[in-house]
């Protein structure tokens, strides 16, 4: 049996009566290719906030690599490991990818609370960036403010960040939301790039990204588990095949 | 994946640009220290000036950088000035520069303690915090009458010379000096610090905090940390105030302090370290004339140039003023990408 990166026990989370979360328990296994689907409202994102350490669970537990990391909050969970990118663009518009890359690097390698060196002093944390630049293609754009940056760069930098962390798990939040065609295949390239001792949790909509990228999937609905297995045997499934035709209209 | 050199050493030539000294800073200098010969006459206003301006970057550091409202930024101030005094007063430390650093440090212990009220809630629950936390010292320092001196403030301070070897003068000569050598030095400081990878995690945090935590910044703690070394800063321009004028008093605290520092802010800018500097200058100046032309009603006057500042816009009249000058630097520098203001972003 292959070793469990991430894997949620029995995991509870309720908004006033409203379960949003109900009885969660997920393996995500070392390595996979791991995507988390379900129809709109299924509660996708309040699983991203709880792994994240956004949101407290009201019960069960969260395990990173065989350790507890349910109370842990957000920052100390990623220095463990465990990094997310956003749905929604939330990268810093007036700083430019350096020094977006560079906070990310700068905090990874422990130099985050250095006050008296200047940014660019330090070599391996310029390497570091350098490299993280250059994978992601942006090391021309590197002194431009992210603001003016095309969408697709941008979500290019969030993939970069993300992965400055280091992170040995990493939650990908719909990489490729609301980007245009022709940026498209950069940003599925830069998905399918990614180191392959990551292992990637991946929440989305379009099936296609999923049914291409993912070894494994998880079908969410009403906030508990639906059905898991292999791409074509989720396809197969009848369970899956209703929850997506009754709200086919709006996917 | 292999990266060629060059863009190793290129990424640490960028990040290192984005410190460097620009121009305007120079002249800004330049000119702090020229008016030392060309204004003899003025050098009380320009202490108080050089003061203000220590005091208002320290509020920069926390609003411009961090994003931490405070309308109790006097506190420190206050303590810092008080401390200075009792120093003095009592012959603790009687070299101003030690006794400066010693007060500076007390505001900072103080800055540290109510750190963690000001880390609880909102923007509100911060204005009333700190406004609260400045309204207390005053009322104690007001209390303990037998130390502070109460309404009175602390009098009949001697200040002995600076280092041992330069004496305060009546004509205050020597005390600007001081105070715009303090500021130069601390400014140093300050650039030192949001040039480092602790200054950009709190134009992080500022921006987004959530996000800030979500790529591994600690945000409590340095926010707990950027606060502390800002009440050092005020803490020091208070000192200074009290060892220019041998005096401190309850004004020290006064909840006006803390505003004006606002307005001053307001002026200059936030988030380039300079603005507080530059609305120094124009806030006393305005001051000056205001209370000159009317001498009872020179706040109606400040009170308008605010509206207006607001209205128009300081990025707006930036460009105006600025106008000349980068002209200048567009010709000198042709072929060149012309040097640029320092421009923060509006609060």
């Amino acid at each position: 049996m292959t070793a469990i990166a991430l894997e949620t026990k029995n995991l509870e989370k309720a908004f006033g009566g409203l379960r949003v979360t109900r009885d969660l328990s997920l393996q995500i296994r070392a390595g996979a290719r791991h995507a988390l689907i379900g129809p709109n409202g299924a509660g996708k994102t309040t699983v991203i906030n709880l792994l994240t350490g956004v949101l407290k669970p009201n019960s069960g537990s969260i395990m990173l690599e065989g350790r507890d990391i349910t109370n842990l909050p957000v920052h100390q969970r990623v220095l463990r490991g465990l990094s997310r990118t956003f749905q929604i663009n939330q990268l810093y518009p007036d700083m430019t990818p350096l020094e977006t890359v560079g906070l990310a690097v700068s905090e990874h390698l422990g130099h985050g609370r250095d006050w008296w060196r200047r940014m660019g002093t330090r070599s391996e944390i310029n390497d570091e960036i350098a490299e993280n630049l250059a994978r992601f293609g942006l090391l021309d754009v590197m002194n431009e403010r992210t603001a003016t940056l095309p969408y697709g760069k941008q979500r290019l930098l969030a993939l970069a960040v993300a992965i400055a962390t280091k992170p040995r798990v990493l939650l990908l939040d719909e990489p490729a939301a609301g980007v245009p065609e022709s940026e498209r295949h950069d940003i599925l390239a830069a998905v399918e790039g990614l180191p392959r001792d990551v292992t990637v949790l991946l929440i989305e909509h379009d099936m296609d990204l999923v049914f291409s990228f993912a070894d494994r999937i998880s079908v969410l609905v009403a906030g508990g588990l639906l059905v898991e297995g292999p791409p074509d045997e989720v396809a197969r499934d009848p369970r899956v095949k209703a929850v997506y035709l009754g709200e086919g209209a709006d996917a | 994946m292999t990266v060629s050199s060059a863009a190793r050493t290129q990424v640490g030539l960028t990040a290192i640009a984005a410190a460097r000294w620009r121009w305007p800073e120079v002249v800004f200098w330049l000119l702090a220290a020229s008016t030392i010969l060309l204004f003899p006459n003025r050098y009380l206003i320009l202490t108080e000036i050089a003061w203000l301006a220590l005091f208002a970057m320290s509020l920069d550091l926390i609003l411009g950088y961090a994003g931490i409202l405070s309308l109790g930024h006097a506190a420190f101030f206050g303590f810092g000035g008080y401390a200075a005094g009792l120093l003095a007063l009592h012959h603790i430390v009687d070299e101003p520069v030690l006794a400066l650093v010693v007060a500076g440090l007390a505001a900072m212990l103080l800055g540290f303690v109510t750190s963690f009220l000001v880390m609880r809630g909102s923007d509100l629950t911060r204005l009333m915090v700190t406004l609260g936390i400045a309204l207390l010292l005053r009322e104690l320092a007001n209390r303990f009458s037998n130390i502070t001196g109460g309404s009175d403030g602390l009098q009949g301070i001697e200040m002995q010379p600076i280092l041992g070897l330069f004496s305060f003068d009546l004509y205050g000569k020597v005390g600007f000096i001081y105070c715009l050598v303090v500021l130069f030095i601390l400014v140093l400081l300050a650039r030192r610090i949001v040039h480092s990878p602790f200054g950009l995690s709190l134009r992080a945090i500022r921006n987004n905090p959530l996000r800030a935590s979500a790529i591994g910044i600690p945000v409590n703690r340095r926010l707990v940390a950027i606060y502390t070394i800002a009440a050092f800063f005020a803490g020091v321009a208070g000192a200074l105030s009290t060892q220019t004028t041998a005096l401190a008093s309850l004004d020290g605290f006064a909840f006006d302090r803390s505003a004006d520092l606002m307005l001053v802010l307001i002026i200059g800018g936030t988030g380039y370290l300079y603005g507080g500097l530059i609305g120094a200058v124009i806030f006393k100046l305005l001051q000056e004339l205001f209370s000159t032309i009317t001498p009872q009603y020179w706040q109606f006057w400040i009170g308008a140039v605010l509206v207006v500042i607001v209205l128009i816009g300081r990025e707006r009249m930036q460009r105006w003023v600025m106008f000349v000058p980068r002209l200048i630097a567009a010709k000198l520098s042709r072929g060149k990408t012309p040097a640029a203001l320092p421009e923060g972003d509006t609060p």
